[in-house]
């Protein structure tokens, strides 16, 4: 092991400066010498395209991979409720400095304020870039912009267009993309899948990519590399994250050595639909949003059976309001999606499988009317009455935990950039701004931060002294070794012919996750996860079949090698949950909790960031730390009461 | 519930395809219509045949890459519903059930259930957006836009992408996918500048691929999000007014 680099880069000077102080001082590339440069942009949701057109309108060559068969399918389409940003347009006393605080604090003081506070800078440019593309945010009667309240926030600083802002902000960033590739300054690679980062000389040079239409493997050459390929939430088979959302390219980059931090982090959803059957393929997320109007309770008897309708107000417990007076329905997502669990495991939960909680809307809809409920959750409603057959205007929902974000990821530094120099990793992807719980309504706002506004400052300090180096030619031999051990891969995977499907593996290893690391983890319980999944791994490599050949659309072959790699990736994340031991954020060990149950920090051992190293197959990951210092908040306690 | 599935196989773009039937005993009525598929495919695995090749992701009806024609209606028979969100309970027990890939000249088939729908990306390409170089916008409350403009323009914008307009119409026409981006981006006061262009490009862009509009109205019944064919209406208004208005450059009038 070469000795690794862990300084966040973070520059000097009070907090509110540093971002315009680093923007003066990195080094600048001429417009004229930007097509000089090409730089690999690998994924195309919120991140990725925002990034790939940013940069192109600047005047880079980029190279665009994205396995989908359009950008505009990329997962971000899928979120709900709305974008943070600190505009304060309603008066109520919102800033960037509440903003940054609320954020470090909805982390629980496990991220790093230099980012955290960059990013409350540029949210409110995010606003304006997203209007001016023409995004169809709700507006009020006058003609401005309306607002809603989300979680872990006492302001209402959500921008929103209906539930559909994630597909809003992805369409405006897909057709920013749109235009620049018709400009040809970027190139579009749909259905092509990043298999393994190329490196040479300890820099990332490029990825090799699979055709995945005719399975042909190409190579990329490329001065910078940028991964924006989100979560790895999928890691538990079910999630709220689309089917195909996987952790290879950034699991691959790890094993070419880029550090991966805080992988235990992962954030389970209050408001989900709860799981109906076996059968079931994900889990789908109801918006965070709907805890504006709605009241969650359940039954104050165990055991009640009657109907809700049946239960009269003063037998029912509306757990989060009599916990949390103060931020009631709206406390922070690890919060509620604890107490739900605390009351279904309890007994008092509700539905066929007593897996859910309700989520009622009878006394907004009585004080607002059901029209402008309709207005404002209109299709989730919808979705909820497809999915169970139940009508949430007249039957209060149920909703129940699921697996949803995951803060972990990729270390970069304050530019964003990995341990891998030339490897950048933007959005979901990197661990860097949400500590151990994200903020509803804050996904959307990093993603977009990183790719209009952090990255095309950052990456020029990194280009610029490489003008005049040309691309490492793709007939070099790192590319055909690399491209090599890539196929020999896809080889292995197909010629197992095992009895069990893919599937098979991918729902064991979510079992044994979500039992053993999910909601609550314990020492006892992860080293059982630790023993379980190496074999589970190895049952895989001796059991799997993966039907089809290599050289057309096979579906099953994609699935394989995504869930190889999460098979080993899974025991990273469960050795971090391991090592941690105090409770943050969403990562919540039964054996450090306040007399109230409330996850218990310990900041004189653990205020930093693991991140780890590949260390080899077999190998134990070494653990590096970057120390989290805070100058401008004081940790504390959280306390939404 | 039982059901006889006739699922249309073809193993590449040149291939012959054929209809292969599958039995499915006592699938459960909760399951979504994909699901029915992931357990068909479990099976086809565990007997060492190929499964189908469907496109799919977010199963929450808004990625759009959902795509199956079911009895000869994209999405299948409950309206404004994506495939991915239709549930078994929805369908007799007992019925055969035909699903097929979108079928359009401007969607070839990729292999079994997929096809490519990328000529969709380039009419947006062709004008389905509004510049605005990141960093020069001005502040977002700059721009007043009316609450029934901004209204509109999301019903429009709700549009999916999934291309079942086109596998309903008749003469395989891209009017309504086409239409809902443009009215979008032309009912707001920001896509005003490009609008004469924008109309231009994105129509000229469409009629290479698909076929022509002659209002059949198939597309707006498919719709999963229930877009209106009033967005037809405002794109072929425009375009016949920016010819007149001779305001497209002289490139793309040729």
């Amino acid at each position: 092991m070469g000795t690794i680099d862990l300084d966040p880069k973070v520059p000097p000077g009070p907090l509110q400066e540093k971002w315009d102080h680093h923007r003066f001082s990195v080094k600048l590339v001429n417009p004229a010498n930007r097509r000089r440069f090409t730089v690999i942009v690998v994924g195309s949701g919120l991140a990725g395209a925002s990034a790939a057109a940013t940069l192109g309108e600047l005047g880079y060559r980029v190279e665009l991979v994205t396995f989908h068969d359009s950008p505009r399918r990329a997962h971000s389409i899928a979120a709900q409720g709305g974008i943070n940003a600190a505009k304060n347009y309603r008066n109520d006393g919102d800033s960037i400095q509440r903003l940054f605080y609320d954020t470090i604090k909805g982390g629980d003081y496990r991220s790093r304020e230099a980012n955290v506070y960059r990013l409350a800078q540029v949210s409110v440019q995010i606003i304006d870039q997203c209007v001016a593309q023409g995004v169809p945010f709700a507006r009020e009667y006058g003609g401005l912009l309306d607002n809603r309240s989300f979680g872990g926030a006492q302001v209402s600083r959500t921008f929103y267009a209906r539930g559909q802002t994630g597909q809003q902000l992805l369409l405006g960033a897909y057709q920013a993309l749109a235009r620049q590739i018709a400009a040809g300054t970027v190139r579009l690679w749909n259905r092509t899948e990043m298999l393994d980062l190329v490196t040479h000389e300890g820099r990332a040079v490029g990825i090799i990519a699979r055709d995945l239409v005719t399975g042909e493997l190409r190579r990329f050459s490329g001065h910078a590399v940028v991964l924006a390929t989100g979560g790895y939430g999928n890691v538990f088979f079910l999630s709220t994250n689309a089917k195909a959302s996987n952790a290879t390219a950034i699991w691959r980059a790890h094993r070419r050595g880029a550090l991966f931090a805080n992988p235990c982090f992962t954030q389970i959803h209050p408001t989900c639909i709860p799981a109906s059957d076996e059968f079931q393929s994900k889990l789908t997320l109801m918006s965070e949003s709907l805890r504006n109007d709605g009241r969650i309770w359940v039954p104050a008897r165990v055991g009640d059976d009657r109907a809700p309708h049946e239960i009269p107000e003063d037998e029912r417990d509306y757990f989060l309001e009599r916990r949390y007076p103060a931020f009631g329905n709206l406390v922070p997502r690890d919060v509620a999606s604890r107490a739900a669990k605390r009351e279904v495991d309890a007994g008092r939960g509700v539905g066929p499988l007593r897996n859910g909680v309700y989520l009622d809307f009878s006394e907004a809809i009585a004080r607002l009317g059901r029209p402008l409920i309709e207005e404002r959750y209109g299709n989730l409603f919808q979705m909820y009455e497809r999915i169970t057959g139940e009508d949430p205007y007249v039957v209060p929902m149920r909703i129940y935990p699921a697996v949803h974000y995951t803060m972990g990821g990729l270390w970069v530094d304050y530019n964003l950039m990995s341990t891998v120099p030339g490897l950048y990793v933007l959005g979901e992807a990197n661990f860097s701004d949400h500590g151990a719980n994200r903020l509803g309504a804050s996904a959307l706002m990093q993603g977009l931060a990183d790719g209009y506004f952090v990255l095309p400052a950052t990456i020029s300090d990194w280009l610029a002294p490489l003008l005049g180096t040309p691309l490492v030619p793709t007939d070099d031999p790192v590319f055909a070794a690399t491209e090599a051990a890539t196929s020999e891969r896809i080889h292995r995977l197909l010629s197992v012919r095992g009895r069990r499907s893919v599937d098979h593996f991918h729902r064991e290893l979510g079992r044994i996750l979500w039992d053993h690391c999910g909601m609550e983890r314990s020492a006892e319980s992860l080293d059982k996860a630790i023993s379980d999944i190496p074999a589970l791994r190895e049952e895989f490599w001796t059991d799997v079949r993966v039907p089809g050949g290599e050289e057309h659309l096979n579906q099953s072959l994609e699935k394989a090698g995504r869930v190889a790699d999460f098979l080993e990736f899974a025991e990273l994340l469960v050795r971090d949950a391991r090592h941690r031991e105090e409770s943050c954020g969403g990562h919540f060990r039964v054996e450090y909790q306040t007399p109230d149950g409330e996850a218990l920090r310990n900041d004189a051992e653990f205020a930093y960031v693991a991140a780890w190293e590949w260390a080899g197959e077999g190998a134990e990951p070494v653990l590096h730390r970057e120390p989290l210092r805070f100058e401008a908040v004081q940790p504390t306690q959280r306390s939404y009461k | 519930m039982n059901l006889t599935l006739r699922v249309w196989r073809q193993d590449g773009p040149d291939r012959p395809g054929r209809f292969e039937t599958y039995e499915m005993r006592d699938v459960s009525p909760d399951m979504s219509f994909l699901e029915l598929f992931d357990t068909l495919n479990e099976r086809l695995v565990a007997e060492g045949r190929e499964p189908v090749a469907f496109d799919h992701d977010c199963r929450e009806g808004i990625c759009g890459s959902c795509s199956m024609m079911i009895n000869g209606r994209p999405h299948g028979p409950e309206r404004g519903t994506a495939t991915c969100q239709l549930h078994l309970r929805k369908l007799p027990d007992g019925a055969t059930i035909t699903v097929e890939p979108w079928r359009a000249a401007g969607f070839p088939i990729v292999r079994d259930l997929v096809v490519d729908r990328s000529a969709f990306d380039r009419i947006v390409e062709a004008g389905g957006y509004i510049t605005a170089p990141t960093g020069s916008a001005p502040d977002a409350n700059e721009i007043l836009v009316p609450k029934e403009v901004a209204d509109a323009a999301m019903d429009a914008a709700a549009c999916i992408g999934c291309g079942a307009c086109v596998a309903a119409c008749p003469n395989g026409a891209a009017q309504l996918f086409t239409a809902a981006k443009y009215a979008h981006l032309s009912l707001l006061p920001q896509g005003q500048p490009e609008r004469w262009r924008r109309v231009v490009g994105m129509v000229r862009e469409m009629e290479r691929w698909f076929g022509s509009c002659t209002n059949h109205g198939e597309c707006e019944t498919a719709c999963p999000k229930e877009i209106s064919i009033d967005v037809i209406a405002m794109l072929n208004r425009d375009f016949v007014r920016a010819q007149l208005r001779n305001r497209a450059p002289a490139a793309q009038r040729a």
